[in-house]
């Protein structure tokens, strides 16, 4: 059977840059606080939990094809490059072949909106320099360049369970050995057009935005921090189905024996969320990310495998639910 | 569950395409595009679908939709919301569907590359949250409608399928990338049978986008030829059921070919530019031949990325001509860009249904507008309608990012 292991993970969140804001914010319980984000024509703000400016400038930002991105390319880059600790040495210099598995939900939507907003008022003059790093694949293609790595490299696009899909592939390549590593990456950035359309459908809640990246391989090492040991069947949101009994299976499938539980539970009125519903009946210790650091939808899910890593030094199991926004419920399993 | 997988016997098994449904500029349905693609008929036409008076250019491939879909279990109320990617995506769908038998639609795994979903209503979505920003009347179904999940969800639900849901957007390989995604999923076990293609509608952003870029064609596309001066836009979908050979074999499934390789590499160099010498094109065609055990002179035809443009066209030629080495004389090539464009997510798989079209015809398509091949091709670049008896194939792939990917077929005997 094959057997896969975490042998890292990194994040970029509103508590700061790095896996320790991040791990340090959720034992303490601390929710970041949203700032208004302007909504053109509209009165009443947007609200959102930024990421604040890193500590220092880190180097990559120079890199040729990093000076002009957009903020998620810059969270996906230092999240997965954290993930990938000391092996990225060994990347550049064609030791390890490191897949990429991107995962997003909004994008690049600080560009496109421009972009388009560009377009649409007289696309003669509408700015070439803008238009790449709209595109969905533009933040795992500069890190495969700053990597210089030739090897598989896939954005997935879906709701906040496309970071989960994105494991599965991982697990795939690395079971066909096609690559020696993947770096699984899930990240969103903040915009007043993802804001409002959240306004929509969740009034009551702020967006989030940053990255969080996973490590894969198929061996253990003394840097292994954990083996993925189960992902569920997706159990999906399909038209004329209601959430319920979907997110009912994942916690069937998950919740037993799991001592503890990292949830994609928002705050807020939680008017179309099923999860608390579903979990509610669950004692022991239990994170949920989105409630802290923002809804940031494949972004939140990664933090939520970063978060279930680091729990993993104190319990044996480790389950992960996450109920998406409109196409399913997934979970995962991880054991120490 | 999804993880870990099954324990299965070790040795790969062989992938068919039991259903393959394709709409393109060229019509719905593989007949139609089957008649266009072998004549080498172009089907570019001053656009319709949005004010393109201020662009460079205003021709592309768009398609004339039939007045309604084939019947399917989507209910009326979803089918009346769809836009143009979504349609075509069940047009494809069903007809690839339909004609494979149909399988349970239990756990089939669907892989779908798109660009842009449905980027048409996310383009209505911006208008009105900035022309009138309070009146938030349509916006949520707008905002779903927009995301590609729906789409994909749409066409699981017309199909009765329930499945996991992979959505790949590598960028212009993503169609290509979503077969060969599920073909390593049929071949390693892990699915019996799985639904995999491509889809993209024509929207104003992309159009706009490529023209900033000034890759858009002032002429006509045309593929390798020496005065090239850039692409053309085009939209359409293409879905292909790929099943394990014994399970089309037992339940007596059509089998309209076989899936046997496949290869994805990474170009680095440039975010929109590949590699002059196109080294990340030749690795992803040398993986693919080297998963299907062909030698380039094994290769009959080769369904090529030709875009049209300067960049694109010189690398892939210099990776053929390096691939291929002394075969390259034998190998014959040509872009179905110049009949239907550049269909972004859906070109791939598109293009693989072409080339399946053309292993299982006996046909060359050709590239309609080349007149004066590029001095650059040693290979025997088609332009006019050919004959021929072909038993394997290629289909490049290569998109903004550095993604690419090469698909080999083999004749269905």
């Amino acid at each position: 059977m094959s057997r896969i292991f975490v042998h890292g993970s990194g994040a970029v969140s509103p508590a700061g840059w790095g896996r320790e804001p991040l791990i340090a914010a959720l034992r303490e319980g601390r929710e970041i606080e949203s700032v208004a984000l302007e909504r053109p024509g509209r009165s009443e703000p947007l609200w959102c939990r930024r990421v604040p400016a890193p500590p220092q400038r880190p180097a990559f930002f120079t890199h040729p094809r990093l000076r002009r991105v957009s903020p998620i390319t810059r969270f996906a880059t230092a999240a997965a490059l954290e993930a990938l600790g000391d092996d990225r040495a060994r990347v550049e210099a064609g030791e390890l072949r490191v897949g990429v598995v991107y995962c997003v939900m909004a994008g690049c939507v600080n560009y496109s909106r421009r972009f388009y907003d560009e377009a649409w008022r007289d696309p003669a003059t509408a700015s070439p320099l803008v238009f790449p790093e709209t595109v969905f694949n533009a933040p795992a293609s500069h890190l495969s360049a700053l990597l210089g790595s030739a090897e598989l490299n896939h954005t997935l696009v879906g709701d906040d369970t496309a970071f989960v899909h994105g494991l599965v592939t991982a697990a795939g390549w690395l079971t066909e050995g096609h690559v020696d590593g993947v770096l699984v990456i899930g990240a969103e950035e903040c915009d007043w057009l993802t804001a409002d359309a959240l306004r929509l459908f969740e009034p009551d809640l702020a967006t989030g935005e940053g990255a969080g990246a996973i490590y894969l391989k198929s061996n253990r090492s003394e840097r292994s921090a954990g083996e993925l040991t189960l992902i569920t069947d997706p159990h999906l949101f399909l038209p004329g189905t209601t959430r319920e009994p979907a997110v009912s299976k994942v916690h069937g499938e998950i919740g037993k024996g799991a001592e503890c539980l990292v949830d994609s539970g928002a705050g807020g009125r939680e008017r179309h969320r099923m999860e608390q519903r579903v979990w509610r009946d669950r004692t022991g210790p239990r994170w949920s990310p989105r409630r802290q650091f923002g809804f940031a939808f494949t972004a939140a899910t990664a933090w939520q495998f970063v978060a279930a890593v680091a729990a993993l030094e104190e319990h044996a199991t480790v389950a992960v639910a996450v109920e998406g926004t409109n196409q399913e419920a997934i979970g995962a399993r991880l054991e120490r | 569950m999804l993880f870990p997988f099954v324990q299965r016997p070790p040795d790969p098994t062989r992938v068919v395409v039991t259903g393959a449904g394709v709409v393109s500029p060229l019509g719905c349905g593989w007949e139609r595009n089957a008649a266009g693609f072998r004549e080498g008929r172009a089907a570019f036409k001053a656009l319709t679908v949005f004010d393109a008076s201020r662009q460079r250019t205003a021709m592309a491939g768009e398609i004339t939709f039939p007045d309604s879909l084939p019947e399917s279990r989507l209910d009326a109320r979803r089918v009346a919301r769809l836009e143009r990617a979504g349609r075509a995506l069940l047009h494809a769908g069903i007809e690839a569907w339909t004609q494979s038998g149909p399988p349970s639609g239990e756990n089939v795994p669907i892989v779908l590359g798109t660009t842009s979903g449905g980027m048409t209503l996310g383009e209505e979505y911006y208008r009105q949250a900035v022309e009138s920003p309070e009146d938030d009347r349509g916006q949520s179904t707008r905002v779903s409608g927009y995301q590609a999940q729906r789409q994909a969800l749409d066409l699981m639900a017309a199909l009765g399928i329930n499945g996991p849901l992979n959505l790949i957007a590598n960028a212009c390989a993503s169609g290509a990338n979503a077969v060969g995604h599920a073909f390593e999923m049929v071949r390693s076990r892990r699915a019996n049978v799985a639904l995999a293609g491509g889809y993209d509608g024509l929207s104003h952003l992309v159009f706009a986008g490529f023209d900033s870029l000034q890759a858009l064609s002032t002429t006509t596309c045309r593929p390798f030829d020496a005065s090239r001066d850039g692409l053309m836009l085009g939209e359409g979908a293409a879905v292909l059921v790929l099943e394990n050979l014994a399970s089309a074999s037992k339940r007596g499934a059509p089998i309209l070919g076989e899936v046997i390789g496949y290869g994805a590499t990474t170009d680095t160099h440039h975010l929109t530019q590949p590699q002059p010498a196109g080294d990340a094109a030749l690795r992803s065609m040398t993986l693919a031949c080297e998963t299907a055990a062909l030698n380039p002179a094994d290769v009959d035809y080769i369904n090529a990325h030709g875009t049209g443009t300067p960049l694109n066209d010189s690398a892939e030629a210099g990776a053929i001509n390096r691939w291929a080495g002394s075969a390259v004389d034998a190998v014959k090539v040509s872009s179905t860009k110049g009949s239907i464009g550049h269909l972004l997510g859906a070109a791939g798989a598109v293009e693989v249904v072409v080339t399946l079209m053309a292993l299982q015809g006996r046909w060359v398509p050709p590239s309609p507008a080349t007149r004066k091949i590029d001095p650059l091709c040693r290979f025997d670049y088609v332009t006019a309608p050919m004959d021929c008896d072909l038993e394997h194939a290629l289909t490049n792939s290569f998109g903004f990012g550095g993604a690419n990917a090469t698909v080999a077929l083999r004749r269905w005997r």
